[in-house]
């Protein structure tokens, strides 16, 4: 066993326990960023001017209307930056912009003594635009070739040779949706500018080290005369990974410029116009399976919608690449990647970052195909599960290690969900309904860990230890919802060997623990995790010094087990508030900055290969749903998830996030339905679904009836802090099975065999149409033309002939 | 008149300096009362639910959950409310609060994670807590259902609140573990008392002017001075305007709570519902009665809404997609108009006349709306939307059918969605009346519903699965009636 993974005698680690905050949340007591605005004095409220075009060159910019109205007391413009005007890291994203690049884009932000004074002066700011031609879709934008970043290539064994060697070759086309974050909380920042002129920004952020990075460059200030604090955020799912800088940085700005305090929250409607989605994905393919179904060549290109700016699209698109496989060996394999600019928000980081786009589509192709090939859809992706001990490696060349932990997490979930039984349940049942159908899908996942860019694998902490024994951890990580502090609560208690009552956790600021990484790809616990942890394995080498010498015996032979020192074999004992006041009067220094970095990790994206991975994550889930015939109506009746966390840190934390995960990417999957406005009018571009009345959540009504989450058990993973595994995103992508069930239910009314295309989101609306489809396909001659589903260019096409099957899909979603 | 006030967990103080346009959830922010939080400003997340005491059904007073973000704080004048903050008790100083048995159970159970939202499913919860309605079965293992508790908790109560994170099972679990309240509990003992009384308000400011007269005749002298008044009575339509599109009126009138408009009468001929009964007092006074109306009320917005919303509001708001009149065409019910001359009755049919338009003229309000009796036999709501639970519908569907000896005698059929107002679809009504309940007569109005109106595509569905709808919606309630007769 590791050093790193290895667990003392009474560990906290590994006690299901509620989040630290829970008695905050429940009572309403825990503060966000926008609370502290009514806690402090003279605040100036900040208004966005939001231009509603979609494209187009400001020529003229007045804002002396909105000086006129009371209460307005400055406008912020791109002449005020004494900086650099770029809210981004790839500097094409200008805080102030000359260019209207999307509808809604901000070019100036108004300042008032109330938010309402604020709003009008934002209304009678007149700016004039010539307008220029857009790129709203996808498809548009792959027409005119408009694509900004890099174009990876990821290739693997000879694709040509693995299509001649294939007995069955089918192409198709697959888009699907974005999707919006959500977070409830929306974002938000209050900047103070203090005596000696330093910045101090509370922002809801997930990488506070950024915008600390990005407020200095646009103030044209040093990061230390800069500190940002998180003290938690009401959600952030990777849309506070980047998008926050901008809102940051303006108000900071704003805050030099006048003196006082600036507060900058969006709403809504703003939130939902302004910051970065999921980005929604095309997938031209082509795929090449044995006569078994064993996949021998696949051949994609992959189109990210990046919207107006990089942003993350390119690591974005680079996790999609990576994660095409899932967890399916595909020994020939050339997959390309591109960026297409639109004038859209810049899509951005969301829970998965790319993996859940790439998994989507071999998921879809899988789902599709299984059919054609006249194999049971669970079947055809058992036959291709990665296999452990024949070193095979995935398409960019790291070796799937704990490969057997596909199939046993699956293996584990059909026991679990007495998948037999129910099967010959469901197929009695459908039997008996002419218009209901029920079906049962397992899908699984390989998740890998770690920042494909492997410079952001590193964390630091800082540990301090009172003369009363009190200790105190701050770490590099942010708090949102996902436990993190929690767990990094239990990491110290356990290194420490002291009760958790003893150690709290300061909020997240830039001056404790510098150039941290983003609280992102699911690295939160696994990096702080090892930096607390070796801040405090310092400390208690430094203690158990002191104790030796109290006890009389060498420091190697002292353990400190639940807040007492004892020697190995002896009963005599040294409480810990007595061991840290003596190591107070011995000048023995109680506090550390810890640090860490993930080790054997390389990655070349230029060739696209390398190990950029420390370990993969898996999983397995199964669902049930009913469909009604009549309407694409559905139900998810029951859920089965049994999922790798490692030995899990804090159990009640770990199986939140899986539920909580699964049922965001059901979301993803199902429900939520991004409008845009594709048309030629005067409001082309525009999101329409700009609200929670028009983008739905899901809600009680989409939670499985019966939702059983099991973690992998002896599950230790040796390359993490204390044997867990990373698990904010993975789970997300355990609910393809979900959408899987509902191809196969839509296939139910029709006389089974066919393929089954389904749009993404799988809407009603969409599993209506797919179910009318599979109806057709039991009435062979019937013209496909002039049905409501073509009509309407809602629904997905497709055609086999000759064991090939030439498919054109294409979601709802900016059709 | 006194100073508008209002009581909030047990302290009252003045609304004064607030807007009259300034929500309650502006109000408590701006107080330092930062739990209850800003979702979407739309009544849609459940981030701003409190807790309010009103005139209760089976208890002189109820504890209702609100959107916070829709109420003007200067209709709560007189009234008291609870916010997440006052559930808690304090504890001793330097000792963690106490908490309520609702936020007990979502803190042990994991039901927050962000915490964001969590304030507001904790006073949604509560209010589900104090419905003096709910009861434990006797029996844990009967009648539990994904939406039913052993306890008696009826997850409707939440259909109003959304929760990024949890996924919602450690929420459920909490719900469905909450016991009920001990005998001295402050706010179980305050049911037995009479709710606070609606005051008579008068609240300016910059310029605008909210009122609350004490008597309709009262209030229909004022609208009579002034046509152009907002009328609100839940403000659940006029809180959206006034937060996501920045409207802001002279004058905004409140009806929610003159006796005149909250009477609910059972006569030989019809019923007469009071436009201002919320359609939680609706629901739990008819307790059934009206099959179709009990089929739609937990398919209408969510409950948080329905604690507020009015029938009034719904078809004086005139929106197309309003999912009360379908019901009420199907119905064959009418709006009784009132001014200050007198009452008119105008059968809901002739009563839409335009995109949000009708005949209600300027200084008229609704009073009523009367259900003739006796009531078709078999009823029935389709409402087809993405989302089951608080989903505006693309289309909805509403019929009323009597069927003898296999003969369909009368048809009437509500459409909403499909059309610039609710219609009816005399076609297919026609189709259907004098024939037998057949699916050769179904198929053929079918077709005719599929043709009627002319509905567009936009975020929410396709013009062609709203036309396809309209038919399957006719298809289903046959298959259902057909079915139900052979099982």
């Amino acid at each position: 066993m590791s050093h790193l993974s290895e667990r003392p005698d009474k560990p906290a680690v590994g006690v299901s326990m509620p989040h630290e905050s829970a008695v905050l949340h429940v009572t309403g007591a825990a503060l966000y960023t926008d609370d502290l605005v009514h806690r402090t004095k003279d605040v100036l409220h900040a208004y966005p001017v939001q231009v509603m075009k979609a494209h187009g060159r400001i020529t003229g910019l007045r804002t002396e209307p909105a000086l006129a109205v009371p209460g307005v007391v400055r406008v912020l413009t791109g002449a005020d930056v004494p900086g650099v005007n770029d809210a981004g890291m790839k500097h094409d994203e200008p805080l102030f912009p000359d260019e209207v690049m999307f509808h809604g884009h901000a070019v100036a932000w108004v300042l008032g003594e109330t938010l309402e004074a604020a709003r009008l002066g934002a209304a009678a700011v007149e700016v004039e635009l010539d307008e220029l031609p857009s790129v709203v879709t996808l498809r548009e934008a792959i027409e005119a070739e408009s694509f900004h970043g890099a174009r990876p290539l990821m290739t693997t064994g000879d694709v040509d040779a693995g299509f001649a060697d294939s007995a069955h070759v089918f192409t198709g086309e697959f888009q699907f949706s974005d999707q919006e974050h959500f977070y409830l909380e929306t974002h938000a920042a209050l900047a103070l500018v203090d005596e000696a002129e330093q910045v101090f920004v509370q922002s809801s952020t997930q990488h506070p080290s950024e915008t600390q990075e990005i407020v200095a460059h646009v103030l044209g200030l040093y990061s230390h005369e800069v500190t940002v604090q998180c003290l938690r955020m009401g959600g952030g799912f990777g849309g506070k990974e980047m998008q926050p800088h901008g809102f940051a940085a303006v108000a900071a700005l704003g805050a030099k410029l006048t003196g006082r305090p600036v507060r900058v929250r969006l709403s809504r409607t703003q939130d939902l116009t302004m910051s970065g989605k999921r980005h929604g994905f095309h997938a031209a393919w082509k795929i090449g399976f044995d006569a078994d179904g064993r996949i021998q060549a696949l051949d994609a290109t992959l189109t990210a919608d990046g919207g107006w700016s990089l942003d993350l699209s390119e690591p974005v698109v680079a996790r999609a690449l990576c994660h095409i496989d899932n967890t399916y060996w595909i020994p020939n394999a050339r997959v390309a990647g591109r960026i297409a600019k639109t004038n859209k928000v810049s899509n951005t980081a969301f829970r998965g970052f790319g993996g859940p786009q790439g998994m989507l589509v071999i998921e879809d192709i899988l789902g599709r195909c299984a059919p054609l090939l006249g194999l049971d859809p669970a079947e055809l992706r058992k036959r291709n599960f990665y296999r452990p001990g024949l070193g095979q490696t995935t398409p960019y060349g790291q070796t799937v290690a704990q490969a057997g932990r596909i199939a046993a997490v699956w293996q584990q979930v059909e026991d679990n969900g007495t998948i037999a039984d129910r099967t010959r349940a469901i197929a009695a049942f459908n039997a008996a309904h002419p218009h209901t159908k029920r079906a049962l899908a397992i899908t699984g996942v390989k998740f890998g860990i770690s920042f494909n860019l492997t410079a952001f694998n590193q964390a630091g902490a800082l540990v301090l230890i009172y003369k009363d024994g009190s200790v105190l951890i701050n770490h590099g990580g942010t708090e949102m919802g996902q436990g993190l502090h929690t767990k990094m609560l239990q990491v110290a208690a356990t290194t420490l060997g002291i009760p958790l009552h003893k150690v709290r956790l300061a909020p997240t600021r830039t001056d404790k623990v510098p150039n941290t990484s983003a609280t992102a790809a699911s690295s939160g616990a696994d990096l702080n995790g090892a930096a607390v942890k070796n801040a405090c394995e310092q400390l208690r080498a430094r203690l158990l010094q002191v104790a030796a010498s109290r006890l009389g015996t060498n420091a190697a032979d002292v353990r400190i087990t639940e807040g007492v020192a004892r020697a190995l074999g002896s009963e005599t004992e040294l409480a810990w508030d007595d061991l840290v006041r003596t190591a107070y009067f011995q000048r023995v220094q109680l506090s550390a900055s810890g640090f860490y970095r993930t080790e054997g990790l390389h990655w070349d994206a230029k060739t696209f290969r390398g190990s950029p991975f420390k370990y993969f994550a898996y999983g397995a889930a199964a669902a049930e749903v009913e469909v009604d015939g009549f309407t694409g109506a559905y139900r998810i009746r029951r859920v089965d998830i049994v999922h790798d966390v490692g030995d899990s840190l804090s159990p009640m934390i770990d199986i939140g996030q899986v539920e909580g995960g699964f049922v965001q990417g059901a979301g993803w999957l199902t429900l939520e339905d991004l409008r845009w406005d594709t048309g030629d009018g005067p409001r082309r571009g525009r999101l329409l679904t700009q609200a929670a009345s028009t983008y739905k959540l899901p809600s009680f009504s989409e939670m499985p009836e019966e939702f059983n989450v099991t973690l992998m058990e002896n599950a230790t993973e040796e390359g993490a802090v204390y044997g867990s595994k990373a698990v904010g995103e993975p789970p997300l992508m355990l609910a393809f099975c979900v959408r899987e069930a509902l191809r196969q239910a839509a296939a139910a009314f029709g006389p089974g065999g066919a393929s089954v295309e389904l749009a993404a989101p799988a809407t009603p609306e969409a599993v209506f149409w797919a179910v009318q489809a599979a109806r057709r396909a039991g009435v062979p001659d019937k013209d496909a033309a002039g049905n409501d589903a073509a009509g309407n260019g809602h629904a997905v096409r497709g055609n086999a002939r000759n064991g090939r099957v030439g498919a054109d899909a294409e979601a709802l979603s900016g059709a | 008149m006194v100073a508008a006030r209002i009581t909030v967990n047990g302290k009252e103080a003045p609304i004064a300096p607030a807007a009259p346009h300034t929500t309650v959830l502006d109000y408590l922010r701006e107080r330092g009362l930062t739990g209850t939080k800003e979702g979407c400003a739309e009544g849609e997340c459940g981030a701003c639910s409190v807790l309010v005491a009103r005139p209760g059904v089976h208890k002189p007073t109820d504890w209702v959950a609100v959107n916070a973000c829709l109420v003007p704080v200067a209709a709560l004048d007189g009234q008291e409310i609870v916010t997440s903050e006052g559930l808690a008790t304090a504890g001793r100083p330097g000792t963690p609060p106490l908490l309520h048995p609702v936020q007990e159970g979502m803190a042990v159970r994991g039901g927050s994670q962000c915490g964001y939202c969590t304030p507001g499913f904790v006073c949604s919860m509560a209010a589900e807590y104090y419905r003096p309605g709910r009861c434990a079965r006797a029996d844990a293992s009967v009648g539990h259902t994904a939406e039913h508790g052993p306890n008696g908790f009826d997850l409707h109560a939440l259909s109003g609140n959304l929760c990024r994170c949890t996924g919602y099972r450690p929420i459920r679990d909490a719900a469905f573990a909450v016991g009920m309240p001990v005998e001295d509990d402050p706010l179980a003992r305050r049911r037995e008392q009479a709710p606070p009384r609606p005051v008579a308000t008068e609240y300016t400011q910059g310029g605008s002017t909210f009122v609350r007269k004490e008597t309709l005749s009262e209030t229909l002298e004022l609208l009579r001075e002034l046509p152009d008044a907002v009328l609100v009575a839940g403000s659940t339509d006029w809180g959206v305007e006034v937060n996501i599109r920045s409207r802001r009126a002279d004058c905004v009138i409140a009806l929610d709570r003159l006796a005149e408009l909250r009477e609910l009468r059972v006569e030989s001929h019809c019923l007469e519902i009071g436009a201002a009964l919320t359609l939680t007092e609706i629901e739990r006074r008819l307790d059934g009665r009206v099959p179709l109306l009990a089929e739609l009320f937990p398919q209408f917005a969510s409950r948080l809404i329905r604690n507020s919303a009015t029938l009034g509001g719904n078809l004086g708001t005139g929106s197309p997609i309003g999912d009360s009149p379908p019901v009420l065409l199907a119905l064959e019910a009418s709006v009784v108009l009132v001014d200050a001359d007198g009452e008119r009755e105008v059968p809901l049919a002739d009563y839409f006349t335009g995109y949000r338009q009708s005949v209600r003229r300027p200084g008229e309000l609704i009073r009523a709306v009367r259900i003739p009796l006796p009531l078709a036999r078999v009823t029935a709501f389709h409402k087809i939307a993405k989302r089951r639970f608080d989903d505006i519908s693309s289309v909805a569907v509403a019929f009323a059918l009597d069927l003898e000896d296999g003969i369909v005698r009368k048809a009437r059929i509500g459409l909403g969605g499909v059309a610039a107002t609710p219609i009816r679809a005399f076609a297919a009504e026609a189709a259907l009346e004098g024939r037998a309940w057949s699916a050769e007569t179904v198929e053929a109005a079918a077709r005719l519903l599929r043709a009627e109106g002319t509905p567009m595509s936009d975020h929410r569905a396709s013009a062609g699965y709203r036309s396809a709808m309209l038919g399957q919606s006719l298809l289903k309630l046959y298959a259902q009636t057909t079915e139900a007769v052979s099982s």
